[in-house]
């Protein structure tokens, strides 16, 4: 048990951006908006992170610039995401053909960029990533929690939540009383944007030195997954995140525990994926997603 | 989507034409990417000179011809056509198959299992493993299929959980098979290869193999089963409108299902077809090799059409084929996944030209009312 | 007499048609003001632009007097203007209250929904207008009659002065339009000016003090109610005199085709929706099956056509048990189906003509052969007979897409691939809804000459009087279960309607006690 203990800080680093982005896009489907592109929009938001703090750390910026880089990914997933708000919300575009086009198109943006900045197929080595605080744990969990924490907050007791919920529930209900269901999805697309990107920055500035295509490796689409098998709500998608980063968390380091070696560290790797398959055959015929969710609204036609 | 039939200008009437518009969103990907080359300051010239020499052979900076590159591109093209031809598939009976790339590789692997492990009989030994990676495929997909016909689990989620689950699953295979390392197997036996010698002597030695035929045949086995078969009909007929199909009496079940399967077969075919084809290793995966996904787009582009669908599939296969000319070019060859994702996005944009055409008539109508 | 409202000149067109063609339209500071017209005569489009949900292309509106503009419903709910939508506006997870104050909420200092104040105004508002609602209830889970009381309740609480109501009757039972009736007269009452949108002259005898018609988008005159007749008001409203009752020649009456025993189905949701159902349809018969609408008769034709399974009861088809057989093979042993729903469950928009009419039987020769190929000229050659002898007005023959197709011709289509198929028992669902008079006229002609025929006819409808002029026996469901089966003639309308709303003839006198 020591060692499992032992482990908690790890499987916090692993879980932290897989919860926040399982959040934006719990929050983007609440509004109606699937959000395939989670996978991509992390990918964005890490290598921008990764490549800002390159930069600002040869130009001697120091401590800040930590700070600074996740700002910047976050700001940078927001940036892509208007692409998928604008196609799917303004011009009523398909979300999932939507949602593809910007997971290829951030595989090559992000490489491209590095190619250009570092001629390199990756993004330049940093010296020093985030730190620990005296317990071991990186502050993207306190980020995290917090994002739990207002995402709760804004979705259940704000009026504007009630109005995102109705948003995804029956649209055409939330445009009679007034609700300009356009801006309101916009704004929970750019949500979804924001923490993936920030999520993005927070794998590349704990987990590794640098970004690679593999930097994300999936994490995009377990998010996805955390958000069906939560049941589209915060506590849900917590338990979902936790249990599902943890499984990959044990995918590394299984080999501190004998009793688990002899397992291929793969099956860890799985198990996220099973586990929400399996849950929504479960699931089959009660509909925990929002009633709108994926559905072009177009005004009027009711 | 859009109206067949349309009145009016030459350009509403070009918008009206799926055909126009792909071809519309194809140029103005590369457009876009042409002005991303020229702001980072390289020479788009370049990408275009690699591009020619992809589709040509043709050297423009030194005047020679190699039909080597004629040759790899038309074999980069088969894994895009066929698992373009797996996403229309299952396009047409109205389900989003992303799963291309998890029937992709688990079709590789399998074509990969029968490679090293099977007998080596010469012609049998690699028909057997891509009847094996297409048996594979079709079984993927089918999966995909019941779950989504008996217990209403969304295709799209499914698609995307059983991608990575093909993954890890090919990895914990692949690792276990004779002479594995950490990336790769033991070298193929030669009955295992689909190595062609004609078309290798006539393309100056590039790898274009059997696969070549098999992308053919598929290509139209997919649009007899479409267009002349009850099969086919009863599937679009679901795809359009599965409650009415039901009420049918078509048996939209079985109908998933089936395409479901069929969109694996293709996939997995298009697995095995790379293994064998263009490598002379297994290769134990460690990320997606992308194929699925850009089948998508092959689809998207050839608007789930045979002939469109192998159309797309030759000009992704020449991006492909481009590239290692454009790093030579000092062009990132990035550039070229840039402009996939491009296309996509804009085919999503597809959506604003009927909206566009819809207020178009109004406007019209308004005119003729108001005019009165 | 001052006006409430004041639209004068009203204009709006959607692609390929014009809904609202220079309409004006007057109505008195607290009366209830009838919008009559048939289905696409642009009544939904006048008020839905009053409403602020569209936007006019050209004309004025002036509301007690003001010019005004109304961009989107915010400006509408300002000037005191509520809308009853005939599709609810519910979100179906929310509570009463949520809903009521969605979009308005009181907040508390912290800025966040301050429910308990929210739901005091409720129960407030409700007690004031006696209308009855449980402010915490769910609202999936309250009765349609509760629902549109919400809605109400939701147009009072944003203090609108002029409430419009789209299609108010068509989901009540008769007891609850009785219901409704009064609570428009208490809102007049109260000061409140009514807007009605509705094509059944009845109530508009019953409540309304004026009605304007319009047909084919066109403002066609003001009248008072109470110096017209229902007759001169029809033919206001179609243009032309109408015959009322068709004339159906006598049949004799065969052998049962069709026996339905004790049948129970459930909903997707497994709720139990039809209980214990039992009829009989004979040869050459038309049965209606009265009821108002959700009380079972969509899961009784899913269960009779095999769309939903059969949880207990029989189904026999001239003697053989299809109980759980599957569609197709239903199909096959000459159980036809005009669905209720037709581009739901009828067509294949995408499709052409001849692939329509070929939809059940394309598997089979003459239109594909024993490898499975199909003969498309076959189909084009069929379809085009089809064409002619139902009259389908179709631009490119048999080669038009059916999602090109008015809705009538879009029905005919459907009409003619079933008839076609000459089944033994034919299922038909709301025939005529949403169709313009010729086509309905048409349409029930058709269902006629399939008696004459010797088909054995099942007729679900929510319109009465449709069921009272075609059937030759009814039998009225409510909440599922058979209420009683009488042949026509034997009971009037008005009995009927106890019916419907559940009450057995024999009870009748302690169920409305209840």
């Amino acid at each position: 048990m020591n060692t499992f203990f032992g482990m908690i800080p790890s499987i916090l680093m692993i879980v932290s951006p897989i919860l926040i982005t399982a959040v934006g896009g719990m929050i983007c489907e609440k509004s109606g908006v699937v959000n395939i592109a989670l996978e991509g929009l992390m990918g964005v938001g890490a290598c921008a992170a990764a490549a800002a703090h390159v930069l600002m750390e040869a130009a001697g910026v120091g401590l800040p610039s930590i700070w600074i880089s996740l700002a910047i990914g976050a700001l940078i997933g927001v940036a892509f995401s208007v692409i998928h708000a604008f196609a799917s919300i303004s011009l009523n575009a398909n979300q999932t053909i939507s949602g593809t086009g910007i997971n290829l198109l951030a595989d090559g943006a992000t490489i491209f960029a590095a190619q250009i900045l570092f001629s390199a197929d990756r993004t330049r080595e940093f010296r020093m990533g985030m730190q620990t605080d005296s317990l071991g744990i990186y502050p993207t969990a306190y980020i995290a929690l917090v994002v739990v924490v207002l995402a709760w907050f804004m979705l259940y007791k704000l009026p504007f939540g009630m109005h995102l919920r109705a948003c995804g529930e029956h649209p055409h209900a939330a445009d009679s009383v007034g609700i300009n269901v356009k801006r309101i999805r916009y704004i929970a697309v750019l949500i979804s944007g924001l923490l993936a990107g920030l999520a993005g920055g927070c794998i590349v500035l704990t987990q590794t030195i640098q970004y690679t295509s593999n930097t994300i490796n999936g994490r995009g689409f377990i998010a996805l997954a955390a958000v069906s098998f939560g049941r589209w709500r915060p506590v849900g998608v917590t338990f979902a995140a936790f249990l599902f980063g943890t499984a990959q968390a044990f995918a590394i380091i299984a080999n501190n525990f004998p009793a688990l070696k002899a397992l291929p560290t793969e099956v860890f790797n799985i198990l996220p994926y099973i586990i929400t398959l399996i849950a929504l055959v479960g699931f089959s015929g009660r509909n925990y997603a929002p009633q709108a969710n994926g559905k072009v609204y177009v005004k009027g036609a009711s | 989507m859009l109206k067949t039939e349309r009145r009016g200008s030459f350009m509403g009437r070009m918008l009206a034409s799926e055909g126009a518009v792909s071809v519309l969103v194809v140029l103005l990907g590369f457009l876009v990417g042409t002005i991303l080359v020229a702001l980072v300051g390289k020479n788009p010239l370049n990408m275009y000179k690699a591009i020619l020499q992809a589709l040509s052979g043709y050297n423009i900076d030194n005047g020679k011809m190699n039909v080597r590159y004629i040759g790899e591109t038309l074999n980069y093209a088969v894994p895009f056509i066929l698992c373009g031809l797996s996403m229309a598939f299952a396009a047409r009976a109205g389900l989003f198959n992303i799963g291309g790339e998890g029937q992709y590789i688990v079709g590789l692997t399998v074509a990969q299992m029968v490679a090293l492990l099977g007998p080596q009989i010469p012609v049998f030994h690699w028909v057997l493993a891509l009847a094996g990676a297409t048996v594979i495929g079709a079984l993927w997909g089918g999966l995909v299929g019941v779950l989504k016909a008996k217990f209403e689990v969304s295709e799209v989620v499914s698609t995307i959980m059983l991608n990575y689950v093909a993954l890890y699953v090919s990895r914990m295979v692949c690792l276990r098979l004779p002479g594995a390392t950490t990336y790769k197997t033991a070298n193929f036996p030669e009955s295992a290869l689909l190595t062609n010698g004609f078309f290798q002597s006539i393309t100056n030695g590039s790898m274009l193999n059997h696969g070549f035929f098999l992308m053919l045949a598929a290509v139209v086995i997919y649009w007899f089963i479409m267009e002349k078969t009850n099969l086919g009909f009863g599937l679009r007929a679901t795809g359009f409108n599965r409650e009415t199909a039901r009420c049918s009496g078509i048996p939209v079940v079985k109908s998933i299902a089936v395409s479901m399967a069929i969109a694996g077969a293709f996939a997995g075919l298009a697995g095995g077809i790379v293994a064998l084809g263009s490598f002379r290793y297994g290769r134990v995966l460690s990320g997606m090799d992308n194929y699925g996904f850009n089948g998508i787009a092959v689809a998207l582009v050839g608007n789930s059409t045979a002939l469109g669908t192998m159309l797309a599939g030759l000009l992704f296969g020449m991006l492909k084929n481009a590239q290692a000319l454009m790093q030579g070019k000092q062009i990132p060859k990035e550039i070229t996944f840039i402009i996939q994702g491009l296309i996509v996005v804009f085919i999503a944009l597809r959506s604003a030209i009927a909206m566009y055409l819809d207020w178009r008539s109004k406007r019209q109508l308004q005119r003729e009312v108001l005019g009165k | 007499m001052s006006h409430a409202i004041e639209m004068s000149g009203i204009t709006k067109t959607f692609p390929g048609v014009v809904a609202n063609d220079n309409i004006t339209l007057e109505v008195a500071d607290g009366e209830v003001h009838a919008l009559l017209g048939e289905n696409g005569a642009g009544k939904s489009t006048l008020m839905s632009i009053l409403f602020g949900a569209y936007t006019a292309d050209s004309g004025i509106i002036r509301i007690h007097g003001t010019q005004v503009d109304i961009k989107d419903p915010n400006v509408a709910t300002e000037l005191g203007i509520g809308m009853v939508h005939q599709h609810f506006k519910l979100v179906h997870n929310y509570t009463v209250t949520e809903n009521i104050v969605l979009g308005m909420e009181p907040r508390t200092r912290f800025g966040t929904v301050d429910l308990k104040a929210a739901e005091k105004q409720v129960a407030q508002l409700s007690k004031l207008y006696g209308l009855e609602v449980d402010p915490q209830a769910r609202v999936e889970n309250i009765t349609v009659g509760a629902q549109q009381r919400v809605e109400i309740l939701k147009t009072l609480y944003r203090n609108a002065r002029i409430i419009i109501f789209d299609e108010p009757t068509a989901v009540l039972t008769p007891q609850e339009i009785d219901e409704l009736m009064q609570i428009l007269r208490r809102l007049t009452a109260e000061g409140k000016t009514i807007v009605l949108i509705t094509h059944k002259l009845k109530e508009i005898k019953a409540v309304a003090d004026r009605c304007t018609v319009l047909r084919r988008g066109k403002a066609v005159g003001t009248v008072e109610v109470a110096s017209v007749t229902e007759q001169q008001l029809a033919e206001m409203m179609v243009g032309r005199a109408v015959q009322f009752e068709l004339e159906k020649p006598a049949t004799s009456i065969g052998e049962v085709v069709l026996a339905v025993r004790g049948l129970s189905v459930a909903d997707s949701t497994g709720a139990l929706k039809v209980k214990d159902f039992s009829v009989e349809v004979h040869r050459g018969e038309i049965v209606g099956i009265a009821g108002v609408d959700g009380n079972g008769q969509t899961e009784l034709l899913y269960g009779l056509t095999g769309l939903s399974p059969v949880l207990a009861g029989t189904i026999m088809l001239n003697g053989v048990d299809i109980t759980h057989a599957s569609i197709r093979k239903r199909i096959e042993l000459g159980l036809g189906h005009i669905p209720e729903d037709r581009q739901k469950h009828g067509l294949v928009s995408e499709f052409t003509i001849s692939e329509n009419c070929v939809l059940k039987d394309y598997y089979k020769a003459p239109y594909s052969n024993r490898y499975g190929l199909l003969d498309h000229r076959r189909m084009d050659v069929d379809a085009s007979q089809l064409i002619e002898q139902f009259d389908i007005r179709a631009g490119q023959g048999s080669g038009t897409t059916a999602g090109s197709l008015s809705g009538g011709n879009q029905q005919k289509t459907v009409v003619a691939r079933e008839i076609n198929l000459s089944p033994s028992v034919l299922l038909v669902a709301q025939p005529t809804r949403g169709l313009d008079v010729g086509a309905i006229e048409y349409i029930r002609r058709r269902i006629l000459d399939e008696r004459g025929k010797g088909r054995a006819i099942l007729l679900v409808s929510f319109e009465l009087d449709e069921i009272m002029n075609l059937c030759d026996r009814i039998a009225t469901i409510s909440k599922g279960t058979l209420v009683g089966i009488f042949k026509q003639g034997e009971v009037d309308e008005r009995e009927i309607g106890m019916m419907m709303a559940g009450s057995r003839r024999q009870r009748e006198a302690q169920d409305v006690e209840n």
